[in-house]
């Protein structure tokens, strides 16, 4: 079972890897998903894994599994969900903006203006 | 108290005259000079216990653990360097109110003033080496803002971020040395290490130490090589000038030689190292300053060679010496900061300060002139005056000093010293005051208003009387602070004008000779110097500093080139490197954790997700569809969650993935529908096994973790959460033992929204919101109505979702639930409306303030927190307690309830927000007008058009 699931964690982390390497907006917010999946996993499994312990104080458990990872995990999902809505909105504003969702914009030209900029700050010590 | 108030003083009132500008130029200097005044008045009523050798001590613990307490001390030195601070601070504060024009804005010289003044006098009062440090740095950024106070000149700017590079990396190299002092001494306190003098002496670690140390002492007080930012700096007001760089910040470094005098000197490398680099900054700031034709560079120059003079008097290492740097130190201070004001004078009514324009003065400005007279008279080191007596008793202490065996060398060098400070010095008088008059001076110079020659005749005042009654005026004071400086006994010596026919004297004699025939022959002396080569040191600087920015930016546009994909395949390829690095020198054996076994269950939930993951990265290009996959991945998550005991992970996770879901199919709505080929094979390639190794590494690293036991907390929580109020120890946690975090990602949660609202808002207006208006929509609408059953379905289930939420929320602390997930359930209630009928006609009919919801939300639970310190408990401590309600029976009510109340109402006022205006947009792009029933087609004219065509 732990194979199992450490190789989801393994494939969901590359999946998403590869998105985020994508040249379009879209593809990058999936692949941030993706990882957040991973990653929330991951942070999860920390706590082991356990079948029919759920963390609920009773007299009929027979046993717990650990409850501050699921706690940590809880708000990751809530906050992962905040950061997803603001990049695509990000991206969204930038395609309205540029009228391209690649990622630099218009790709040529950001990375241009980035160049130009740099040498002025010793303009005016010469 | 009454010391750190000292310190504060300034620091508090440089708030003062930048509103007091407003009500005048003379409100303004007045206020500030009352602060300082108050300040110099506070550290006088400490005189009396000073002068009996008494140590003042005031403070408080600020960060025990660092060894950093804000602990301050009063000694005689301290008390020295904070006199003629705040004293010359008085003066030059004056002067300012006369010297700086209309133009100028009085309001911030004062306040960067003020600042400056503060951290100098937090250099000097402070006994806790971290506090100085921080004080010390502190001056570097107002000297900074000093210097540069002109701003629309570039000599000031370039100036002031020279010396602030300067100071700036020589305070870098002090607090590596102060480091490793306190790491020697075993205290970061001033008073306990100087008692431990052989300790530190012994150590391995010394001469690092005093090598860094020295590294912030020279850079701040200009020794050679670091002199050339001081005359940089001048291009700062002239009150700066005479400020700074003559009476305190240049002096901070002698001062911390001077307060680590007890136990950094006495050693040979202390000898070698602070008097061969103080003679030398004597002799070539001399050498220098006689050949400069600016006034206030001339004086810059022979700032840098009488500070070389002090450094070198206590780079000596004999109390004699030590008694000889402070008398001068004083003598200094007092002629120096006189002639600073006195050239100011000089540039403000003749229009220059270039001495090849000036010349016979004295007759138009005979109050200016004489003062000027007898300031350089005693700078030069004519007898009568104070610089005399100190100079004597430097070359008396240096007629004795043996360097590396050669008994004649250290003289030597000081009499040259000597001989170019006559030069000078008498150059400033002759070559200004003397001479012909002319008639071709900028302005008609005369004598300036009292308010601009009056500090400096103070100053001159005392030079006379220093250097008429030198033990009657001075000694008190000289021995007190050289007792402090020496920590020991005083050794024995006379401030008198004369010794006798000492060696000191015949140098002397020898000094004004050569001094005054160098002048005479000024003409040669200078052509000569005219053909030797002069190292610019300004054009090294910067062709340092150019240096060094083109390596940032070959480095940093061979990395970066703006481009987001290069950016995070590097940052991931050096995750991967570093990751497989570790993994490949650290040594691997099995976990001995029991594994479980897999069931079928799991093989097939397995398999979906991968299926579903490779048809992510298969299918990526149609959008549509890989969000559909992505949208499975996040239930099969989900499953597991409920598999693998984590029912508020599972509710959670299925909440989120709905709101995500739709989040994504609204953005979508505007964004192209598919991605496309763009990658290139090799880029593919690259990206792929980029991909596959981060998978394995990230997946190892897993599989490694969960196969083995380890230690948690967890036992602490599931013991504490009964009596801690709830039985389901994961809402537990959030809402009470690690309740903070959660107040603080619930902040998180509403700026995200909030900031996407700002981002949609602005999309609304302007060039963008015109763009939108006229935005064409790909794909084809249905025009259909909305579909009836849905309509109907949601009127009916809203209030039953409701009390879900509702019910889910309440039962939050002891069963599976809470705040977070009822807020998402009831957003998505809420979001089911727009769906069934449409933005717009929902949006007419649920008029709540999702702003307002955010932030009632977030001051819910914060109030809930602060509730906590009235029953003088931490912030966010939770009670609870049982009570009885006919009919509802017993029932349980916690504090922690009300926190969840809060994260609840941000919840879902930043779903909602989020989503609403993600809608807004979208209706704007495609026009729609608001329909009137609720099952009324959603249809625009554009649209139709569109489709038409």
């Amino acid at each position: 079972m732990e194979f199992l699931l450490a190789s989801t964690v393994g494939l969901m982390t590359a999946a998403g890897v590869y998105l985020i390497l994508r040249a379009r907006t879209f593809p990058v917010v999936l692949g941030l998903s993706l990882l957040s999946y991973a990653t929330n996993v991951f942070l999860f499994a920390s706590g082991r894994l356990a079948i029919d312990m759920p963390p609920v104080i009773s007299a009929t458990a027979q046993g717990y599994t650990d409850p501050l990872p699921q706690a940590l995990v809880l708000t990751a999902i809530v906050i992962s969900f905040g950061m997803t809505a603001v990049i695509v909105v990000m991206a969204l504003r930038s395609y309205l903006e540029s009228g391209s969702d690649h990622v630099d914009g218009v790709p040529d030209r950001v990375a241009h203006e980035n160049l130009e900029s740099v040498p002025g700050i010793l303009e005016d010590s010469r | 108290m009454s010391l750190a108030l000292i310190v504060m003083l300034p620091f508090l009132g440089a708030l003062l005259p930048a509103l007091m500008i407003r009500a005048g130029r003379n409100a303004c200097a007045t206020s500030t000079l009352s602060v300082s005044l108050l300040a110099f008045l506070l550290l006088l009523t400490h005189a009396p216990a000073v002068f009996r050798g008494e140590v003042v001590q005031a403070g408080w613990a600020w960060l025990p653990q660092l060894g950093l307490n804000v602990n301050f001390f009063l000694d005689g030195l301290g008390f020295f360097f904070a006199s003629l601070i705040l004293g010359i601070g008085l003066l030059i504060i004056t002067y300012a109110r006369f010297y700086l024009s209309k133009d100028d804005p009085m309001g911030s010289f004062y306040s960067y003033l003020l600042l400056f003044q503060g951290a100098m006098v937090g250099i000097v009062l402070s006994d806790n080496i971290l506090l100085l440090l921080i004080f010390w740095e502190l001056t570097s950024l107002s000297s900074f803002l000093l210097i540069g106070y002109w701003k629309h000149l570039p000599e000031g700017r370039q100036g002031a971020r020279m010396a602030l590079t300067i100071t700036g990396a020589g305070g870098l190299s002090m607090i590596a040395g102060m480091m490793i002092l306190g790491h020697l001494a075993g205290s970061y306190d001033l008073t306990v290490i100087l008692q431990h003098k052989e300790a530190i002496q012994a150590s391995p670690l010394y001469l690092p130490a005093l090598l860094l140390i020295l590294g912030g002492c020279f850079t701040k007080s200009a020794q050679f090589p670091f002199h050339f930012w001081l005359p940089h700096a001048m291009a700062a007001p002239t009150p700066v000038s005479a400020y700074l760089h003559s009476a305190t910040m240049v002096k901070a470094g002698l001062f911390l030689m001077a307060r680590l005098w007890p136990v950094l000197a006495g050693t040979d490398a202390w000898f070698y190292l602070v008097a061969t680099t103080g003679l030398i900054t004597m002799v070539i700031g001399a050498w220098i300053a006689l050949f400069k034709d600016d006034l206030k560079g001339l004086l810059a120059f022979s700032t840098v060679s009488h500070l070389g003079l002090i450094t070198f008097l206590l780079g000596l290492g004999s109390p004699m010496a030590a008694v000889a740097a402070v008398f001068h130190i004083l003598n200094h201070a007092t002629f120096k900061a006189a002639l600073f004001m006195n050239a100011g004078i000089i540039d403000h009514e003749a229009g220059t300060r270039d001495i090849k324009r000036l010349g016979g003065l004295m007759a138009l400005m005979p109050i200016t002139g004489t003062l000027a007279l007898l300031a350089a008279a005693s700078m030069a080191g004519v007898p009568l005056l104070n610089g005399f007596l100190s100079k004597e008793m430097m070359l008396e202490e240096a007629a004795r000093t043996i360097w590396l065996g050669q008994d004649w060398l250290v003289p030597l060098l000081a009499t040259l010293g000597a001989v170019f400070s006559v030069a000078y010095s008498f150059r400033y008088i002759v070559h200004v005051f003397f001479g012909k008059t002319r008639d071709d001076y900028p302005h008609p110079p005369h004598d300036p208003p009292f308010g601009l020659w009056g500090p400096p005749a103070l100053l001159v005042v005392l030079v006379v009387l220093i250097g008429l009654f030198p033990a009657l005026i001075a000694g008190p004071l000289v021995a007190t602070v050289a007792a402090a400086v020496i920590g020991g006994p005083l050794p024995d010596y006379h401030l008198a004008l004369w010794h006798g026919f000492t060696p000191a004297l015949f140098m002397s004699v020898i000094a004004v000779a050569l001094g005054l025939t160098l002048l005479w022959r000024y003409p040669g002396v200078r052509a000569a110097w005219q053909t030797a080569p002069h190292p610019e040191a300004k054009a090294m600087f910067q062709a340092c500093i150019a240096a060094a920015v083109a390596l940032a930016q070959r480095l940093t546009h061979g990395l970066h080139n703006g481009s987001l994909q290069r950016h995070l395949a590097f940052m991931l390829g050096a995750a991967v490197v570093l990751g497989f690095t570790a993994f490949f020198e650290a040594s691997h054996g099995p976990g001995s954790r029991p594994l479980l076994p897999a069931t079928p269950v799991a093989i097939v939930g397995w398999l979906l997700l991968a299926a579903a993951s490779l048809a992510v990265v298969r299918l990526h290009r149609q959008r549509m569809v890989a969000l559909l996959t992505v949208g499975v991945i996040g239930l099969i998550v989900c499953l597991g969650f409920v598999y693998f005991s984590a029912p508020d992970l599972a509710l959670t996770q299925i909440s989120v993935e709905v709101v995500t879901v739709i989040l994504l199919l609204l953005a979508l709505n505007l964004l192209p529908k598919e991605t496309p080929r763009e990658s290139d094979t090799g880029r593919k390639w690259r990206d792929g096994i980029l991909a596959t190794l981060a998978g394995l590494g990230v997946g190892a690293a897993c599989w490694a973790m969960i196969t083995r036991d380890a230690e948690t907390l967890s036992s602490y929580y599931l013991d504490k959460s009964v009596p801690g109020g709830g039985t389901n120890v994961v809402n537990v946690i959030l809402v009470d033992f690690r309740g903070f975090d959660t107040f603080g990602e619930i902040i998180v949660l509403g700026i995200a929204a909030l900031t996407i609202y700002a981002l949609l808002d602005g999309a609304l207006q302007g060039a963008v919101g015109r763009k939108l208006a006229a935005w064409v929509p790909d794909q084809k609408r249905s025009g259909d109505r909305h579909p009836m059953m849905l309509v109907v379905a949601t009127r009916v289930m809203l209030p039953l979702a409701l009390m879900v939420g509702a019910y889910i929320f309440l039962r939050g602390h002891n069963v599976p639930g809470g705040g977070f997930i009822a807020g998402l359930v009831v957003a998505i209630a809420l979001i089911m409306q727009y769906m069934a009928s449409g933005f717009g006609w929902a949006a007419q009919r649920m008029k709540v303030d999702y702003h307002a919801l955010i932030g009632i939300g977030v001051l819910v639970a914060g109030a809930t927190g602060i509730a906590a310190w009235l029953a003088d408990h931490p912030f966010l401590t939770s009670t609870f307690d049982h009570f009885h309600l006919p009919l509802v029976g017993e029932f349980e009510l916690a504090s922690a309830m009300a926190f969840d109340t809060g994260v609840f109402l941000t919840v879902v006022g930043a779903v909602m927000l989020t989503l609403a205006n993600l809608s807004r947009i979208g209706r704007r792009a495609e026009c729609l007008p608001v329909p009137e029933a609720p099952m009324d087609p959603d249809l625009s004219p554009t649209l139709n058009k569109a489709q038409e065509a």
